[in-house]
């Protein structure tokens, strides 16, 4: 682990990007960072700016408008950066696979780091799912 | 002539939480021309409906939009019942109804926090998303999922209200409205937010009814129109409540419709739970003739329209979906002219878009200069909020 | 006013111009005209008798392109549907109602674009759901349109 990576996860900055979502999982995200589950005590904030962010957390099936977007989105973020495919549209496209406007799956399009499957994952799936990415990027030693 | 100054906001911006292009034209701080571009979130829903069977384009309508996703499988169902002429047990139109009014409850909570939000009022966005929690709690017991319910199918209901859940969603639904009284009153007697929102963004009756307007939108301008009384489906025409309507149009009112409609669907699940009747809730229905139907349904941001043509096979010939967005967002053009650029944001918020379910929005000119970025946006709004609160402490 | 009132007062109206009017519950009815008289219906049921613009909806079927345009007659929760079929199938044309409500402003441009049918006098036809790299001359909601083959995800 090197020392961008020890300082990143101590205090991550999370992205939210929504590629063509069905808003669930958009709600679900901001649901973690509100009173009830409060990710905000762990230092886990949801930043405005791209460029500001350490993690990106990518939701629903990439259309064929957005796929530019991210990927421009994904050059602009200081490295190291990590993303998340949330919920079953951003880790496989879901139903929309054989959408004439869906195009590739998120994974072809940019490196994914971590998937949080579900329609849309829970909450607690969106806090385990953080942890286990801050144990991962911890466990990478050396580099 | 000389160009006017644009301002691109989006697609990607920290105000909504989906993808959306809104072009501004300035003339200092007016707004003089809005244009907008969907698309971002276009899917292609009709056209997969349109590859899967009758039951399986239930739970894609579902996937349409998170937040509506009562309203457009009842719409679906409803427009396959009006086709095959399916009968509907009563116990399940009484389920329908309290899952819909439910929904309602958290999606009029879910947009006062974001209206809270944007004004840069971060404790209305808090406690609004806090005070949410309950209904989802309730919705997470009755149908096992906190979104995307999976609640309705042609000819009834999935999963059945049992005994034991009725005390349960009646003591959540007490504490939800204790907390949404404290949240009304901080709310609608906030002399900031009266003069941030007061007289800002007017839709007038005659405009509404031009556009077409739906729902709150519509009826905080007077149009007194609402599917569930007007096009009785459920169990509305059952029970009794209020159409709320508001005659001044602006941002104020569409939020004290919205508040005020929370209360009345508290007051129509009150009454389902105490009537539900006993009985079957699905009557299992087992072919789909070939024909074509129409379901209306009235979804927390107006009416949702489903048609859906058969020729008699498996799956639908045509599925045409028109969500309540779709006919509310043209009347930008008539409440975005006009006003400063720092209460654009709230405006283009006061109707409650729902680009999933329009699916549709610009890209961003790279040939315009950009003025501000979104989030100087954001700032702009937030700092005419602390202005007037700096002027209201000076007044005390 | 009961549905049977107001198809008989489009009925009394138009008299034969109407191809076919179809009651089909008591709220709902289906009435068939040729695409020359839309608008003048249209501005009838809109203005006249005050109905809501519901939306329009394309249908692909084998006769031609349908348009059904729905409206909404809420004091008595009515929803007429209005019929014109497009034979034509290579380039339907049909005149523009947005002279008459600006609600029909975004579906007209969403019909063009999904079904390549040209409103005439709509001036802002625009694409409004397709990127802008989306072929010209490929319609994706007709029935023709075959969703290209592009699973990239080798085993």
């Amino acid at each position: 682990m090197g020392f961008k990576e020890k300082i990143l996860t101590k205090s991550i900055y999370v992205f939210h990007l929504s590629s063509g979502s069905c808003n669930n999982c958009d709600i679900e995200i901001l649901d973690c960072l509100t009173p009830r589950f409060d990710l905000e005590r762990f230092g886990i904030v949801l930043v405005g700016s791209i460029k500001h962010a350490d993690v990106l957390l990518c939701t629903g099936s990439a259309n064929r408008l957005t796929i530019p977007r991210i990927k421009k989105l994904y050059e602009q973020m200081p490295k190291p950066a990590f993303v998340i495919a949330y919920g079953a549209c951003g880790s496989s496209r879901g139903l929309f696979k054989d959408s004439y406007n869906t195009g590739e799956p998120l994974d072809e399009i940019i490196p994914v780091d971590a998937y949080i499957p579900g329609c849309p994952p829970k909450p607690e799936a969106t806090i385990g799912a953080l942890v286990k990415l801050i144990g991962k990027i911890r466990a990478k030693k050396g580099k | 002539m000389k160009a006017k100054p644009v301002i691109p906001i989006g697609p990607y911006h920290p105000l909504q939480e989906e993808p959306e292009f809104w072009k501004l034209v300035v003339d200092g701080e007016t707004v003089v021309d809005v244009d907008v571009r969907i698309g971002y979130n276009h899917r292609g829903i009709e056209k997969i409906s349109e590859s899967k069977s009758f039951d399986q384009s239930i739970f894609i309508v579902e996937r349409i939009c998170g937040i509506c996703s009562s309203s457009h499988p009842i719409a679906c169902v409803q427009a396959i019942e009006d086709l095959a002429g399916i009968e509907v047990p009563e116990r399940a139109l009484y389920i329908r109804t309290i899952t819909q009014e439910l929904e309602r409850i958290h999606s009029h909570m879910l947009w006062l926090g974001l209206a809270g939000h944007f004004l840069g009022y971060n404790t209305v966005f808090m406690w609004g998303w806090k005070y949410r929690e309950p209904i989802c709690d309730i919705m997470e017991m009755v149908t096992g999922n906190r979104q995307n319910y999976a609640m309705h199918k042609v000819g009834g209901v999935r999963r059945d209200i049992e005994k034991e859940h009725v005390s349960y969603i009646l003591t959540r639904l007490d504490e939800f409205l204790k907390q949404l009284d404290i949240l009304k009153g901080a709310v609608l007697d906030d002399p900031v937010l009266h003069t941030r929102l007061e007289g800002i963004g007017i839709l007038t009756k005659e405009a509404a009814i031009e556009y077409s307007a739906l729902g709150p939108t519509a009826r905080a301008s007077g149009y007194d129109i609402d599917v569930r009384r007007d096009h009785p489906y459920g169990v509305y025409d059952k029970v009794k409540w209020n159409v709320i309507t508001q005659e001044k149009g602006d941002v104020f009112a569409k939020a004290v419709v919205r508040i005020l409609e929370m209360y009345e669907s508290a007051r129509i699940i009150r009454q389902c739970l105490d009537r539900l009747p006993d009985g079957p809730i699905d009557s299992k229905p087992k072919e789909i003739p070939p024909g074509e139907g129409i379901g209306v349904a009235e979804a927390p941001r107006g009416e949702v329209f489903h048609y859906v043509k058969s020729d008699g096979t498996n799956s639908p010939v045509r599925h045409k979906i028109r969500a309540p967005t779709y006919m509310n967002f043209p009347t930008f053009r008539e409440t975005v002219i006009g006003e400063t650029v720092s209460d654009a944001t709230i405006i283009l918020a006061a109707i409650d878009p729902c680009y999933c379910c329009t699916e549709r929005m610009i890209v961003v000119d790279d040939s315009n200069k950009e003025l501000f970025r979104a989030q100087e946006l954001v700032r702009l709004s937030q700092e005419k909020t602390a202005r007037i609160r700096e002027r209201f402490r000076m007044k005390q | 006013m009961t549905i049977d009132a107001i198809v008989k007062k489009i009925n009394d109206r138009y008299g034969d111009r109407i191809l076919k009017s179809e009651i089909k519950s008591s709220k709902r009815a289906y009435i068939d005209i040729y695409p020359k008289d839309i608008v003048d219906v249209a501005k009838y049921l809109f203005k006249e008798l005050g109905m809501r613009f519901n939306i329009a909806s394309a249908v692909d079927d084998f006769d031609g392109i349908e348009i059904l345009y729905h409206f909404a007659y809420d004091a008595s929760g009515v929803i007429v549907t209005i019929r014109v079929i497009l034979k034509d199938k290579d380039n339907p044309h049909i005149d523009t109602i947005t002279t008459v409500t600006k609600a029909a402003w975004w579906i007209e441009r969403e019909i063009h674009e999904l079904f390549g049918v040209e409103f005439d006098g709509n001036e802002d036809l625009r694409p409004l759901l397709l990127p802008d790299d989306w072929p010209k001359g490929v319609y994706p909601l007709r029935k023709n349109f075959v969703v290209p083959k592009r699973d990239s995800r080798k085993a």
